[in-house]
């Protein structure tokens, strides 16, 4: 009985000593409160990573999302940034510049066959790797299309702009639907130039010069910007979408209950549609406004702070985080696309032949990144309002001309944002 | 000349109590409809908003959304975070402000005009353009805590109580009733021998009932409501306040509002207790101080 106590403590001990000899890594989540699964398995990931070795010991904090961003700014001022943070995806250069971050380090390897979406890539270098991206869709019903003699577009074959605009006359024309398209104006912020700046980018437009990232000159209010922006008050005036102002409860429920014949909205909206209207359900890819059909991409993704003392833990932790087991799983429960095909193969909606399986390949082939600029966070906020504005009749070319000028002057105020 | 009849003073006191009965329900409207909110499914939520079905206690009632709140964030935890830092700042801003303005009224001392001045003219510089500075200076302040010696007040509650509880509207308000104080009160008590400390504790506070409930409500108030400074100095779940947990209920898109009307509904309640608990001695200052 002796011999048993002594194994006992002497194993005790030994879990003990190990738990001690492991560096604390500090890691900071922006889902406190979400809904879905994706709090808890963040905890799990880390839980298994601390239980896999016996150098690090990852220690999470959660934040609200809507105070995240703000959160980081301020740690970073007092210098109190933790080791892992977490950033979206558009966000990342911008705090790359700000000092906020360093270089991933990885072995990018490990990044083949991911979607483009979720590797965050500034000035030539990795600074943050998402397990998941997000995807948009024009999403609808067959029997909508087939009633009103309209083409069921493919990724090999989207719609034409014109057969687009032909498409929103009809269904509007037919007085069942109090719009024919269901944009999403009820979301502010962040939704508009995700969702709506590809709009801009198949017109061959852009919120931003990606050659140099210096100007927005020629490029938000070019030939191309000015036929977007024309055709986008159009809608408006032309009744096919609700304005600014559209409820909520319309935006969620607008679709399902016949007041819009089409929505453009993301995959995470999707398992509803489909639950629904079963094999009705239609998700199809954005039309070809002349450039390719774009869609966005790029979703919250996991970087080292630039002040990490343990730079080599906390990259083993993100190397940890990067297999398709944590793709599929965050996939199942939180209903995102997972970062490979080897990982959407393992997932319930994603895998062939799944109810979402669209969404990957929409993703593969149609996605594009934000500007990917420190500026981008002021670009954002000015093409939301810019996009508004026109929505609620403001001239396009003066809309977009102010736009461009309040662009370029935060360039130039920021010296550049350092572009090499 | 129009005279006052048995009649037309009816009407008068019917017409003033429509007009402010009017004036209860306009205020009292934002209450009724977070508190029936509450009640409702998000999506009923929503539709009741186009009419006055939102101020009323129908369609699909249920206590959901508050059960939904409480597992989202922890509701109890941000209550008791913020109540906590509030009440202490409450108690060492009655005491310091009032020590404060009880220097200035009734102890001569040089200079405390050009000091009571620049106090003033504080009032006019919003909390939010020194938080940058004062972040900075809290991550680098001493603290000699359970844990031995250390440098920085990020993540404490110490953090979102300090800097906060002297401030220069508690001490006008102060000022203001101080001043209004029978100087012979102080005089004698000076007579009699009575040290500034005796008269300060014993005979001015005590007198003091109106203007310290009146400082202690707009303290809690701006205390309780507080949202950027705890965000930006508190990283830790187990000490965020009421405010801040707010953010548990909405993401980029989606905002599930009949939870974030129960949150409101039970973070309101601790206000409206203190408030109601102290009404009539605010009532009391408002009229004796002028403070609108």
């Amino acid at each position: 009985m002796k011999l048993k106590h002594l194994l006992a403590s002497a194993a005790l001990t030994a879990l003990a000593t190990s738990a001690a000899a492991q560096t604390e890594l500090s890691l900071w989540y922006h889902g406190a409160g979400s809904a879905n699964a994706e709090e808890a398995l963040v905890n799990q990931m880390v839980e298994e990573f601390n239980a896999s070795q016996s150098d690090w010991r990852v220690v999470i904090e959660t934040f609200p999302q809507l105070a995240y961003n703000d959160a980081v700014g301020a740690a970073a001022l007092a210098g109190e940034l933790p080791d892992i943070l977490d950033v979206d995806g558009p966000v990342m250069p911008n705090w790359a510049w700000a000092g906020y971050m360093q270089p991933l380090g990885i072995d990018e390897s490990i990044l083949d066959g991911f979607l483009p979406g979720p590797i965050g890539r500034w000035n030539g270098e990795v600074y943050s790797v998402g397990l998941w991206d997000a995807a948009v869709a024009m999403t609808t019903r067959r029997s909508t299309l087939e009633d009103n003699g309209i083409r069921v577009p493919t990724i090999e074959e989207p719609w034409t702009k014109d057969e687009f605009d032909a498409a929103l006359a009809t269904l509007q024309a037919t007085g069942d639907f109090d719009h024919a398209l269901d944009l999403g104006m009820a979301w502010a912020g962040e939704w508009y130039p995700y969702a709506f700046s590809p709009f801009l980018q198949s017109f061959g437009g852009d919120i931003v010069d990606r050659e140099t990232y210096q100007t927005a000159e020629g490029v938000l209010n070019g030939d191309e910007a000015l036929a977007f922006g024309e055709w986008w008050q159009s809608l408006f005036e032309n009744g096919y979408v609700p304005g600014t102002s559209q409820d909520a409860a319309d935006r969620e429920t607008g679709l399902l209950n016949g007041t819009y014949a089409i929505q453009w909205n993301g995959n995470w909206a999707a398992l509803p549609v489909v639950e629904a209207f079963g094999d009705d359900a239609l998700f199809l890819p954005a039309p070809d406004f002349g450039n390719g059909p774009v869609i966005g991409a790029a979703s919250w993704q996991f970087g080292i702070s630039a002040t990490s003392e343990h730079p080599e833990g906390a990259r083993e932790f993100i190397e940890f985080a990067m297999q398709d087991r944590w793709f599929a799983a965050f996939s199942d429960g939180t209903g995102l696309i997972p970062s490979t095909a080897s990982a959407a193969a393992m997932t319930e909606n994603y895998a062939p032949g799944g109810p979402l399986e669209v969404f990957y390949d929409l993703s593969e082939a149609q996605a594009l990144v934000r500007p990917v600029t420190p500026g981008y966070i002021v670009q954002a906020k000015v093409f939301e309002k810019a996009l508004a504005d026109i929505a609620n009749g403001a001239d396009v070319a003066d809309t977009l001309d102010a736009a461009v000028d309040e662009i370029n002057e935060d360039i130039e105020a920021n010296q550049g944002y350092g572009h090499n | 000349m129009a005279t006052v009849t048995a009649d037309n003073r009816g009407l008068r006191l019917a017409t003033r109590y429509a007009v402010l009965i009017l004036i209860a329900i306009i205020f009292i409207f934002p209450l009724l409809f977070m508190v029936m909110s509450s009640l409702k499914p998000s999506a009923q939520l929503l539709a009741d908003t186009k009419s006055l079905r939102a101020f009323l206690p129908v369609g699909d009632l249920s206590f959901d959304n508050y059960t939904d709140a409480f597992v989202r964030a922890p509701i109890g935890l941000f209550v008791f975070n913020s109540v906590l830092v509030t009440g202490i700042t409450v108690l060492f801003c009655i005491f310091v402000c009032s020590l404060a303005a009880f220097a200035f009224v009734f102890i001569d001392w040089g200079g405390k005009t050009i000091i009571f001045s620049i106090l003033l003219a504080t009032l006019i510089i919003p909390y939010e353009t020194i938080f940058i500075p004062l972040l900075l200076m809290a991550s680098q302040l001493p603290w000699i805590g359970a844990e031995g010696f250390e440098i920085g007040w990020l993540n404490s509650y110490r953090v979102q109580i300090v800097p906060f509880i002297a401030d220069a509207l508690s001490i006008f308000l102060f000022v203001q009733f101080f001043k209004d104080l029978p100087k012979e009160l102080i005089e004698a008590s000076r007579v009699e021998g009575a040290s500034w400390w005796t008269i300060y504790r014993k005979v001015v506070m005590p007198l003091s009932g109106p203007v310290i409930a009146t400082a202690a409500i707009l303290k809690f108030l701006f205390m309780y409501n507080q949202y950027l400074w705890p965000l930006m100095v508190v990283q830790e779940e187990g000490i965020r306040p009421v405010m801040v947990g707010l953010g548990y209920f909405t993401d980029q898109l989606n905002v599930p509002w009949g939870e974030v009307m129960a949150y409101l509904t039970v973070i309101t309640v601790p206000v409206l207790a203190f408030y109601l608990a102290l009404q009539r001695v605010f009532i009391a200052s408002v009229a004796s101080t002028g403070v609108k």
